[in-house]
């Protein structure tokens, strides 16, 4: 959808980088738009007007005008600026995570309302309730079908055998699983237990509200690591705030 | 062959680098240069090989200095009780200004930004803990940028000070959200100081 030369939109805010007076280039995620980036003048001025609206992890409603470059934030107001994800540091952590994820996967100028929802539903769940790392590995695994990496956790994606009891492989250059047989000398292939794919497939397919008190010990560590990796394969990079996530959660 | 940038050209890319300063503005800075006093000129080119290699960072606090100490660490008039740390050697500056901070500083050299691969390592933290490990000090102020990664090397730091048995304050929240100390205007920043709280 083309942008017209002012307009207004709802937003969450993604990251910041200094510009020259005080400016901000901000990139924000929008239902209708996509990711987009835009100049915020002054804002790191305490009496700017629309300082206190743009940090990184406001919902906010956002006025624009397109620009020769990169389009201007002309005015911005607070929907919710998520007040637990500043004051407790692994909620925070978790928020910067999530917020770099959807920055690696938003498209410029895509239209996914599905993958905004769920994103400003995860922000609230990793404010307000208390199982964080469930919220995290739902938002993961829904957030790889929106943007079109959705994982078949049910069958062997060569054979397709339904896969039961015995050891499976989460081959990410297949997209999916793969039984033992198949997945022989198969590169990119993260071994999962029978549980860690229950688990898999109960995040993927059912609501969330089913899924929150899911107990995930003992497979937490495999769930984590298959998504890390993936995501790895995906960007050929790594998360970079995966790391501060990992030292906050360790830390009394 | 590759045709050697000539001297003009040169500048125009070195000063394009600058932050702030554009490819046009960078033109026109070195075609000023080109015509002012040869005076003018040379003293801008000595302060620039001064700032590097007259000048350090002081070995207690990590503040921008051209003597052994920085003449806050160094000074008998200060109160060596109170550290307040800050993100930037600038933020020293505006809050010295107020003239009513008579602590010394710990300028950390950034914060934490997770989404940047910016870690505790990356800052002056374990010189901090060192710091707080070998002086008498009785209370941290903790002036970080009200911003997202501001908060989470305040409440980062609050944790592994805590223990430590000293106070752990940080400014009154005067300052809107994403808005950086530097910029504050000096009544908003007093405030700030004077209403800090434990967190
Ligand atoms: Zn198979
Ligand atoms: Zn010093």
């Amino acid at each position: 959808m083309s942008k017209p030369h002012d307009y207004q939109t709802k937003a969450i805010i993604l990251s910041k980088t200094r510009l020259a007076e005080a400016d901000r280039i901000i990139t924000f995620f929008t239902p209708e738009h996509g990711k987009i980036a835009a100049v915020a003048k002054g804002v790191r001025r305490p009496n700017s007007r629309m300082s206190g609206h743009l940090e990184v992890l406001d919902y906010s409603h956002l006025n624009l005008a397109r620009g020769h470059n990169l389009d201007i934030i002309t005015g911005a107001q607070t929907l919710d600026s998520f007040l637990p994800l500043r004051e407790d540091l692994t909620r925070g952590a978790y928020g910067l995570y999530a917020a770099e994820i959807v920055n690696q996967f938003a498209m410029e100028n895509l239209e996914n309302r599905e993958l905004f929802d769920l994103f400003l539903k995860t922000l609230e769940r990793l404010s307000y309730q208390d199982n964080l790392e469930i919220a995290t590995y739902y938002f993961e695994l829904h957030l790889l079908k929106e943007v079109g990496f959705k994982p078949e956790f049910k069958e062997c994606l060569s054979c397709h055998r339904r896969l039961g009891e015995e050891e499976s492989v989460f081959n990410f250059k297949s997209g999916g699983t793969l039984c033992a047989h198949c997945a022989q000398g198969k590169p990119w292939s993260f071994p999962l237990s029978f549980g860690a794919l229950k688990v898999l497939r109960m995040l993927q397919d059912d609501d969330y509200e089913q899924v929150k008190g899911l107990k995930l010990e003992p497979v937490t560590h495999e769930i984590e690591g298959a998504l890390r990796n993936y995501f790895y394969y995906l960007l050929e990079k790594d998360i970079k705030s995966a790391s501060w996530l990992d030292k906050v959660k360790k830390m009394p | 062959m590759e045709k050697q940038a000539s001297p003009v050209e040169r500048l125009i890319q070195e000063l394009s680098k600058l932050p702030g300063i554009g490819p046009k503005s960078a033109q026109r800075i070195a075609y000023h240069l080109l015509r002012a006093p040869a005076e003018q000129v040379n003293g801008l080119a000595l302060a620039i090989t001064n700032l590097r290699e007259k000048t350090h960072l002081c070995p207690e606090c990590f503040n921008i200095t051209d003597g052994d100490l920085c003449n806050i660490c160094s000074s008998e008039k200060r109160d060596k009780g109170l550290i307040c740390v800050v993100e930037q050697p600038q933020d020293i500056t505006v809050i010295s200004r107020l003239g009513s901070y008579n602590g010394l500083f710990h300028v950390l050299h950034g914060a934490i930004s997770p989404t940047e691969g910016i870690g505790t390592s990356n800052l002056k933290i374990d010189e901090l803990i060192k710091r707080l490990e070998r002086s008498p000090v009785r209370e941290v102020i903790i002036a970080t940028n009200p911003t997202m990664e501001g908060e989470q090397t305040a409440l980062y730091l609050k944790k592994i000070i805590s223990p430590l048995g000293i106070k752990v304050t940080r400014l009154a929240r005067g300052l809107p959200f994403g808005t950086e100390l530097e910029y504050a205007d000096n009544a908003t920043l007093t405030h700030a100081i004077e209403g800090r709280a434990e967190f």
